[in-house]
């Protein structure tokens, strides 16, 4: 076919359009004008507002699949199974006990992880949200609270379990600070694992990528996370306040400055991220 | 917008995935209230144009305006301007209708009544607390149609926007993205008869390059065609 370009008369088919006129199918409803586009200026949702409908769809989609906690506490449930048999021990405690129950919480987060996106990514909301007038913080920030809500469900549910089926000491005397330490942990697993999970879920092995991107960024929470927890699990464990004070300090300090640092980078490439 | 500029401006846009060129040295003006149609055959690049007049994917050469918005510059000053309709629905399968259009209504500062009003123009208020998942794919095109209207977008890109709906369904939908709804619109088709009569532009991609440019009167169905041959 021989190509044919030529400079469009400039007709006016649709003035007819602009008085309501136009050309609508038999039948048509004829009561057009609540459907007109509206010209500028528009009003574009607060933070707030666009935040909680990000966080409330979140948090529907789970409920209504439970994809991803009933998955992420089950497996960790599984694991310490696996440990009680495997480690041919009654109980763990100290060092121990801190990297199983730091290191089962880490694998059973990947799985959050990897999930964290993928109804967006297949269901096309990355685009519905990407036609919004609304700031990508807010979707890196929903992302992650929600990640976070998924992560205390999973400690609701780990957490006893493992005081149940390997733990030799009194969970009780190291609840306060093992609840301080897993908020930093999960802190840091939410920000560095929405940002893996972001790069992760737009390539055909995202199930393969995100576990290979997120063990080693999360190998300073672990290191954290497990030397703080450590001699609160020992069979003689420290009171709070000298834990506080001792060796736990700097390791909580580590924890915290990880989770500022991810946070100010995740916010940094986020809306990189989303783009094409 | 500039009153006296065009919806729509590009001239020499190109794109390609990778080392693959999907569209080359497209240019096309379109006027506010008038309605492009792209006919193609399928892999000729015309999802690929709508998603870069979207600002969902960035043009690797070229100059593309659109609402008075360089892109890709200039892209988040298209949001919420854009009522996009393509293939896939943009709602969440897990949700009811109205829970996946309070969503976007939200998004979109919208105010719930107008969620109200989209469900029954499309006609789906009755079904609309089911899961989108149980619903017939027509129904979910109804449902697509009233979240691209939601907002009251100014430029419609709608592709094959007719797909999996019955002649009645048609009938509701037309009135809020058809010609007199009075949008702004670039709607892909492979059908000249209703394409032509839709149409004050037409635009003919083959292989990712403009083939036919031309105001839908000079334009014939055979022409359209030869797209296809």
């Amino acid at each position: 076919m021989s190509a044919r370009t030529s400079v469009p008369q400039r007709t006016q088919p649709h003035v007819l359009k602009a008085t309501g006129q136009a050309r609508p199918l038999a039948g048509a409803r004829s009561e057009l004008e609540p459907h007109a586009p509206t010209a500028n200026p528009r009003v574009a949702p607060g933070f707030g507002g666009a935040l909680r409908a990000l966080l409330r769809k979140e948090l529907l989609v789970e409920l209504r699949t439970l994809e991803s906690v009933p998955g992420m506490s089950l497996f960790a449930v599984s694991v310490f199974v696996v440990f009680h048999f495997a480690l041919n021990r009654a109980s763990i405690d100290g060092d121990l006990a801190a990297g199983v129950l730091l290191v089962t919480l880490l694998l059973a987060s990947l799985l959050g992880i990897n999930r964290l996106f993928v109804a967006d990514a297949e269901q096309g909301g990355f685009d519905g949200f990407l036609l919004a007038p609304v700031n990508p913080t807010a979707l890196l920030v929903a992302k992650a609270l929600a990640l976070i809500g998924y992560l205390l469900v999973l400690e609701l549910v780990a957490v006893p379990a493992f005081a149940l089926l390997l733990l030799g000491t009194s969970l009780w005397p190291a609840l306060p600070g093992l609840i301080a330490v897993l908020a930093l942990a999960d802190l840091g697993v939410a920000t560095a694992g929405t940002l893996v999970s972001t790069l992760a879920v737009r390539t055909r092995a995202r199930d393969l990528l995100g576990p290979l991107l997120a063990l080693p960024l999360l190998i300073p929470v672990v290191i954290g996370s497990s030397n703080a927890i450590s001699p609160l699990l020992a069979v003689h464990p420290p009171a709070l306040g000298a834990w506080l004070t001792g060796s736990a300090a700097r390791w909580l300090v580590l924890l915290a400055l990880y989770d500022l640092v991810f946070g100010l980078i995740v916010y940094a490439v986020f809306d990189f991220l989303l783009e094409d | 917008m500039e009153a006296s500029s065009p919806a729509l401006e590009l001239h020499g846009l190109g794109r390609s995935f990778g080392e693959r060129p999907v569209l080359e040295d497209v240019s096309v003006s379109l006027q506010a209230g008038q309605t492009l149609v792209v006919f193609g055959p399928n892999g000729s690049g015309k999802t690929t144009l709508l998603r870069v007049l979207a600002g969902l994917l960035r043009p690797r050469s070229g100059r593309v305006r659109v609402l008075g918005a360089e892109l890709p510059r200039q892209s988040w000053a298209l949001r919420g301007r854009i009522g996009w309709l393509g293939h896939d629905p943009l709602l969440y399968m897990q949700l009811t209708a109205r829970e996946n259009l309070a969503y976007h209504a939200r998004l979109h500062a919208v105010a719930d009544e107008r969620v109200e009003q989209v469900l029954d123009a499309v006609g789906m208020a009755a079904r609309a607390d089911e899961p989108m998942r149980e619903l017939s794919r027509g129904m979910v095109q109804r449902v697509a149609t009233a979240r691209a209207v939601l907002g009251r977008p100014e430029l419609l890109l709608l592709d094959e926007p007719l797909t999996n709906l019955d002649p009645g369904a048609r009938q509701l939908v037309w009135p809020l993205v058809g010609p007199g709804s009075g949008h702004t619109r670039v709607l892909t088709s492979h059908d000249p008869a209703t394409g032509l009569a839709e149409a004050d532009l037409v635009l003919g991609l083959r292989h990712g390059r403009s083939e036919l440019y031309a105001s839908a009167q000079n334009v014939d169905a055979e022409q359209v065609m030869e797209l296809y041959r």
